[in-house]
């Protein structure tokens, strides 16, 4: 005790030496924002591959690309010679910050209680910090669709109708004002099942239900969307015309107005044919935007799909089927046989420790009869374009986020290797908790 | 000698088989030639434009320039691949009903064997993702679980047929949040000893001091019979501890799960202090952490390619895992826990080559000759060399690849899987299907008074909640799974609750 300087006046000491001896508070300084990346091959997906070409980035957006473009003075060259230069990956539905460890509840924000919950927005809950983040873009995966519910569940086990908002981010970034790409991109919809065999939480047993009964949930369960929409539908005529000025608002109308304007499109979460038939049927009539997610059965309505124009975000392909019946390659062979058939889809994760999975899931569908552009649009453009973004990610165009990989090989093969990382046209670590452990272990001496 | 040689030596020995067991009865196995494929050895290098002669279900030839023999039915494997039948050291397929005795806290009086479903699809699809050979395992509920077997994927055979001959049974453990029953809570149900890491421990110590009282009784028993003493009243039968006996007695794999790197060291400490050996160690997600202990205890790890933050446990779990402890003189062996997960197994043990560098080789064996090694089978299956049984897959791409699609796969010297055939008779099952619902149809008109729901069919599959319920309490995070890993609470392919 006899050495201790009052924590005050040891303040009031440090202060004056830093007054002395340092012109300006202490910032890092912020690294070159000026990078050309010169004799790389570069797979814009916006035109032709370029064979030998440079990719410019300026504060933070792809300033030229091309076979001929010049390297201003004072920019950071990298040497792309036996490289290749992709867009980023996106990945359109994961719980990226909003989940870190799956099992315990405390670190899990995926999913509101409830039914109804238009208003929560997933961008207010992504965790920047998250260890995830880092081990998601070290895969080349440079921004993410974080999405609340996901078609999962509370911890009750119950299964919301309407989960709140979609948020678009890259990833990097000190916080979420600075990593969002848009904060509302997509409303976040479960579309009830008739579900005849369901899972009870409170017993831990499995239950059925007669058909009939099941229906009659299921009809009360639209019902109950209906009237949603409905009232949001008023509503928003109501706050449309001003509106006397005692109108009482509702922040949950408020959030769905934008919907029922036919501004912000519909998620809609749904695996079975008749549930996506159903799901089309009532956006249709409500006349709302609908993008499908999930989709196992999008197959066997593909032709309406394409004829309404609905795009679709697929689950991962490595999965099993889930009838005993359909063929052991259903899901890999399915994006081929959309494709085919003309119908606008990506392909996304659906989680977040899995998500670095995303170039291995695109691969297999290509190796199983999709082609390789569209397998690489499934994860890049493709998800743009489906939720309204494309005019700031997807490709390797001027003007666009410089969210930028740059690999020694095909991005979606297994054993490629990430070189350099540009996210929001920063050089970016792909360092992270993985890599730390190991190299932390790779140097434990002998015991 | 080296540190690192002796410690690779060591691995070695402990996993030399016990016996090549006899082969089945081929009975008609046909006589197949592969030719001008690109053949995988895993023991000899590759041979590049090779043949492959199979006779009695045997490899009968390797190398380049083989003759036809008569009457021999050749595949032309022209730009394709052949690579040993993959071996999943971790699988809960061919199982009829829940994989969890969960009441209790020792249920070795369980046994897998006794509930195999040679009908489970599962194995026709991970046949048709190269699979050939899989250890089917009890659950992780209990500290010392049920017993363990190891199957062939003889898709089409009862269930009689499907032990691989030979292979010795196992019994599974499991150790952390799993038996401790951390993330799992059933209402109405009081809490079930252990609830921690130490309880865990005492378990099994405990019933290791049973079991060895218990074959103590019997060892004086037998030799009071064999020294000619009569009118002996023999000890009582305990089926729980007989299998405890058989692991003191190194008759009976011990396959253990875990996670964290202490309660690796506490299995390792009991192990000792009671005379048996670990076989295996499953998920080992912190294998890494005690690599050395691991490799100079000679046992085996096995392990998932890039699986993590699923729960606490797997928060550390990285996906250089196998490279570093193959590094450091362990066996290791990549596994599925999820019958999706095993169809492209051969993809996860590439990714050990972009994490922690390992060869071709050595990324191949993960998948092949390490867990034949670490289920004592390696002088059956695991290779291509003369003599061994004829497991194979061919792809029509480098096997580590996330572009390989298996075209054949052969048990045996039976092609099981062929993606031709596989592809060609979808439109006469579909057309067979219609046939058949529109007879149901029919019928139901008929007896209007008992049609029921429309929805209802009767082949559907069961949900996987309804499989392995014990482990499953939680949905998960997120998305909605499918056919989850016992393991999986957020798995790449989850289960649907």
């Amino acid at each position: 005790m006899k050495y201790q300087i009052a924590p005050k006046k040891f303040f009031y000491f440090l202060y004056f030496l830093c007054l002395l001896y340092l012109p300006a508070p202490v910032h890092a300084q912020h690294p070159p924002s000026v990078y050309a990346i010169t004799h790389a091959k570069i797979t814009t997906l916006a035109g032709a591959t370029i064979d030998d070409g440079t990719l410019l980035i300026k504060d933070g957006k792809i300033a030229a690309v091309g076979a001929n473009v010049e390297v201003p003075a004072g920019a950071q060259v990298i040497d792309g010679k036996g490289l290749q230069i992709y867009p980023g990956l996106f990945d359109s539905v994961t719980q990226m910050g909003l989940s870190e460890i799956g099992a315990v509840s405390s670190t899990v924000d995926s999913s509101e209680t409830g039914s109804y919950n238009p208003d929560v927005v997933a961008a207010t809950a992504v965790f920047p910090s998250s260890e995830h983040i880092p081990v998601t873009r070290a895969s080349g995966i440079t921004e993410v669709l974080a999405v609340p519910g996901s078609g999962g569940f509370d911890f009750s086990g119950n299964r919301g109708v309407i989960d709140g908002q979609a948020s678009a981010f890259s990833l990097a970034g000190w916080s979420m004002d600075e990593m969002q790409i848009k904060r509302s991109v997509a409303m976040v919809l479960n579309w009830p099942e008739i579900e005849t065999r369901t899972f009870d939480f409170a017993t831990f047993s499995r239950k059925e239900k007669p058909f009939a009964d099941a229906k009659q949930d299921y009809d009360k369960q639209v019902n109950q969307l209906t009237d949603w929409i409905d009232r949001a539908r008023h509503y928003a005529q109501a706050i449309g015309h001003g509106g006397p000025s005692d109108f009482e608002r509702d922040v949950k109308l408020d959030a769905l107005a934008p919907v029922v304007r036919g501004q912000l499109p519909l998620l809609v979460f749904a695996d079975k044919a008749r549930d996506i038939r159903n799901a089309i049927e009532f956006c249709e009539k409500q006349k709302l935007k609908m993008i499908l997610a999930g989709g196992s059965e999008a197959y066997k309505v593909k032709d309406l799909l394409r004829s309404k124009d609905i795009p679709v975000i697929l689950r991962p392909t490595l999965y099993l089927p889930d009838e005993e019946d359909d063929p052991y390659d259903r899901a890999l062979s399915q994006p081929a046989e959309l494709s085919k058939s003309g119908v606008k889809f990506a392909i996304a994760s659906f989680d977040n420790s899995f998500a670095r999975r995303l170039g291995q899931n695109a691969a297999n569908a290509i190796a199983h009869g999709l082609s390789y552009e569209e397998g690489l649009k499934a994860v890049t453009l493709y998800p743009a374009q489906i939720f309204g973004l494309a005019d700031q990610i997807g490709t390797l165009e001027a003007g666009k986020i410089a969210n930028v990989i740059v690999t020694n090989g095909d991005p979606l093969e297994l054993t490629t290797d990430l070189k350099y990382l540009f996210i929001k046209g920063q050089l970016t670590s792909t360092d992270n908790r993985h890599k730390r452990l190991y190299e932390k272990y790779l140097n434990r001496p002998k015991p | 000698m080296s540190l690192r040689t002796s410690i690779l030596l060591a691995a070695a020995f402990a996993f030399a088989s016990i016996s090549a067991a006899a082969p089945p009865a081929p009975g008609t196995s046909p006589v197949i030639l592969i030719q001008n494929a690109t053949i995988l050895t895993v023991s000899h290098g590759t041979i590049e434009r090779g043949s492959i002669l199979i006779k009695d279900g045997k490899i009968a030839e390797v190398g380049a320039g083989i003759k036809v023999p008569a009457g021999a039915k050749v595949i032309d494997a022209a730009g394709q691949f052949v690579m040993p039948g993959i071996i999943d050291c971790h699988s809960h397929i061919a199982v009829e009903g829940s994989i969890n005795e969960g009441s209790v806290s020792v249920s070795s009086i369980a046994n897998i064997a006794e509930v195999l479903d040679s009908e489970d699809i599962d194995i026709y699809r991970d046949l048709a993702g190269g699979v050939t050979t899989a250890n089917i395992l009890h659950g992780s509920a209990n500290s010392i679980g049920g017993q363990t077997i190891v199957i062939k994927l003889r898709w089409g055979q009862p269930s009689s047929k499907l032990p691989f001959e030979g292979a010795l049974p196992g019994i599974k453990f499991a150790l952390g949040e799993n038996p401790k029953r951390s993330n799992f809570s059933i209402p109405g149900q009081p809490k079930r000893y252990p609830a921690t890491r130490m309880g865990v421990e005492e378990t099994i110590r405990g019933a290791f001091t049973e079991a060895r009282d218990y074959k103590n009784a019997w060892d004086a028993y037998n030799k009071k019979v064999s020294a000619g003493e009569k009118n002996l009243l023999p000890p009582r039968r305990d089926l729980r501890l007989e299998p405890l006996v058989e692991v003191l007695e190194g008759k009976r794999y011990v396959h253990s799960h875990c996670y964290r790197e202490d309660e690796i060291l506490m299995l390792l400490r009991v192990a000792k202090e009671f005379g048996f050996k670990v076989r295996t160690f499953q998920h080992v997600l912190e294998g890494y952490k005690v690599a050395d202990e691991l490799a100079a205890a000679g046992v085996g790890a096995s392990t998932f390619s890039d699986w993590w933050a699923y729960k606490v446990e797997a928060y550390d779990a990285i996906p250089y895992n196998a490279a570093l402890m193959t590094h450091r003189g362990v066996v290791v062996s990549i596994n599925s826990d999820s019958a999706a997960e095993a169809t492209h197994l051969n993809q996860e043990a590439a990714k050990s080559m972009k994490f922690g560098a390992l060869t071709h080789d050595e990324a191949l064996k993960l998948v092949t000759l390490n867990p034949a090694m670490q289920l004592g089978i390696d002088k059956r299956v695991g290779t291509i060399d003369v003599g061994k049984d004829a497991d194979l897959v061919i792809y029509n791409h480098d096997p580590l690849s996330a572009y390989a699609v298996a075209q054949k796969t052969i048990v045996d010297g039976r092609v099981l899987f062929d993606r031709e055939k596989d592809i060609a008779d979808r439109a006469g099952l579909e057309n067979e299907k219609k046939d058949l619902i529109a007879k149901a149809k029919k019928a139901a008109e008929k007896k209007p008074e008992e049609k029921k729901s429309d929805e209802k069919k009767p082949d559907d599959k069961k949900p996987d909640a309804a499989k392995k319920p014990e482990d499953k309490p939680k949905p998960p995070s997120g998305a909605v799974h499918r056919d989850s890993g016992e393991e999986a609470i957020s798995a790449p392919d989850g289960g649907a609750l």
